[in-house]
């Protein structure tokens, strides 16, 4: 196992019950430390199932998913929470809650049934919310956020439970140019300045192209394109994974995609 | 703070039950009268455990079945108790143990019913499964119970509405011993779960990335809590709105957090029923009204206040 290896899914298979055909077929992915992946694809192609048996919440067909070299599906969540930090792509909290109050979830894996708050958990939430940027929000509810405050404090969620890796399911959908960025670059700095992992579910195929380290393109179930952005964004493979005509430009030396108009 | 006023609200509610009632005992006799001792404080500390217990079901079921509006009785525990009571009554069973035993029976019997109809592929309990078959366990016991109470004599019609709408005139040493002994055990149960419960509100996925066991919280959260609810609907019948109430009320002045909201809706459970118990005996006094007719009549405000001020947020 080589060193820093965090996410390690081996030629992965996977059908919902009742589906006429596999959400994942022969699926591979590796995460180590330090690493900023983003996953790619069109909508069904399976970006969030591959997450879910990633991390044990479906067991695969064929094949392995292996967390620090565990099977995933081994893990107690508890311990498993303690590794892996997920802001998914749909929650809803059945009650108001304040800004501070959500974050300090995240410290729930490191605590038992009966152990109280310590002062480290407390010190972790506030930290949580520096990173993110959040700290002015704490004592604000939920609903009274904009979507890109709402997912920076998801995120410090996440960061309070302390992971080694961090997946993110398209936690950019919804917001505008400005918060789009920001969360790119914060997720950015986290891998760099952390040295934490990141897998990074998204649409977003420029920005994606322009922050993650490792592209992995999915379609039908299936890894059509994995590697650096170079290699993945070519336009033949990427006019087929989309189906719709594309130039293919350069921003910053990555790849950049721009859909043609079928009728000028 | 809070938790003071809570703790001196609960001592009031009890001297307010201890003092207050339609025999007069000059304050100076009432430590060696019959009437406080055999009658007002079991009575009002059977209250508190009965209270409590409704205020920690419809707590921790809320979160469950991730509905603000279930209650302890929601998941047709009532329809099963409310079964026994009346079929004993029916029979002539009505005896002052064999009447609780039959209602307590008639609620393990739904509980067991709808908890097997809750399991979704063996062994997946789903809350929103465990809520229909809830409606419909209860529907269908509260037909029986109908067509039972419809066939029975007038006397005995009377004892079974009476019964149905719940009073705590039934208290004695004994029952406060039982339930004394038995509410810790699921309550402990319950405040255990405390933390994979306020995960649980974020929804199943959430609380599965933060560590929570899903499947053995709903399993563990689910039978603890209808124990909870099933002693209490036998020894006291069914009082609604305590369950509802009172854990908004908790929310609303403690914050979400099970392992404070639990606790919370216990104290605040049991002054509720206390106080209610108080006013059932002693407005239409000598003659007392069914306590869950009080709770009702205070907790319907209640709970409409309660809308108006989230609505308003």
């Amino acid at each position: 196992m080589d060193r820093g290896l965090i996410l390690d899914v081996k030629d992965v298979s996977f059908r919902y019950a009742g589906a006429a055909r596999d959400a994942l077929a022969g699926v591979s992915l590796a995460v180590s430390s330090g690493e900023f992946v983003a996953l790619l694809g069109p909508n069904g192609s399976g970006k969030t199932t591959l997450v879910r048996v990633a991390l044990g919440l479906h067991a695969p067909w064929t094949g392995s998913a292996a967390v620090l070299g565990r099977p995933a599906g081994e893990w107690p969540r508890q311990a498993l929470a303690r590794i892996v930090g997920v802001v998914p792509q749909r929650e809803d909290n059945l009650f108001p809650q304040r800004v501070r109050e959500t974050v300090r979830l995240g410290r729930y894996p490191h605590l038992g049934a009966w152990t109280a708050e310590r002062a480290e958990d407390r010190a972790a939430v506030e930290r949580a919310l520096e990173r993110c940027d959040v700290v002015a929000l704490a004592d604000r509810w939920l609903w009274a956020l904009s979507g890109g405050e709402y997912q920076r404090v998801r995120i410090a969620r996440a960061l309070a439970q302390e992971p080694q890796l961090l997946v993110l399911d398209e936690p950019t959908a919804s917001l505008d140019l400005r918060h789009e960025m920001e969360l790119f670059e914060l997720v950015r700095g986290l891998v760099d300045g952390q040295g934490l992992a990141a897998v990074l579910v998204t649409h977003d195929v420029n920005l994606a192209a322009r922050f993650a380290d490792r592209l992995v393109l999915l379609a039908d179930g299936v890894v059509r394109a994995a590697g650096s952005p170079a290699d993945v964004l070519r336009r033949d493979v990427a006019e087929a994974v989309f189906g719709w005509p594309l130039t293919i430009s350069s921003v910053d030396d990555r790849p950049q995609i721009t859909p043609l108009r079928r009728h000028t | 703070m809070k938790w003071l006023g809570l703790i001196l609200a609960l001592l009031a509610s009890l001297l307010a039950a201890i003092v207050l009632g339609p025999a007069s005992v000059p304050a100076g006799e009432l430590l060696h009268s019959p009437i406080f001792w055999e009658l007002r404080l079991p009575r009002a500390l059977l209250g508190v455990l009965v209270g409590g217990s409704l205020g920690v079901a419809g707590a921790s079921l809320q979160s469950l079945v991730r509905n603000p509006l279930a209650d302890p009785f929601l998941l047709g525990l009532s329809g099963g108790a409310g079964l026994g009571a009346v079929s004993a009554i029916a029979l002539h069973l009505g005896g002052a143990w064999t009447l609780p035993l039959a209602a307590f029976a008639g609620a393990l019997l739904a509980l067991g019913l709808v908890f097997r109809l809750g399991l979704v592929a063996g062994s997946v309990l789903d809350p929103r499964v465990l809520l229909l078959g809830g409606v419909a366990v209860g529907a269908f016991c509260g037909a029986v119970t109908t067509a039972i109470v419809t066939l029975a004599e007038a006397s005995e019609l009377r004892n079974a509405f009476l019964w149905l709408w719940g009073g705590l005139s039934g208290a004695s040493w004994q029952t406060v011993t039982l339930m004394a002994v038995y509410v810790p055990v699921p309550l402990v149960v319950l405040l255990a779960a405390a933390r994979p419960l306020d995960l649980l509100t974020l929804g199943e996925e959430p609380a599965r990335h933060l560590g929570a066991d899903v499947l053995a919280t709903r399993r563990r959260v689910y039978l603890a809590a209808s124990l909870l609810t099933a002693a209490a609907v036998a020894v006291t019948g069914v009082i609604g709105f305590v369950g509802l109430i009172v854990p908004h009320l908790g929310r609303a002045l403690f914050g979400g957090r099970h392992r404070v909201l639990l606790p919370a809706s216990f104290l605040a459970g049991g002054i509720l029923l206390v106080l209610a118990d108080t006013l059932a005996r002693t407005a239409v006094a000598p003659r007392e009204l069914p306590v869950g007719i009080v709770t009702a009549l205070v907790g319907v405000p209640l709970f409409v206040l309660l809308l108006r001020r989230w609505t308003a947020d």
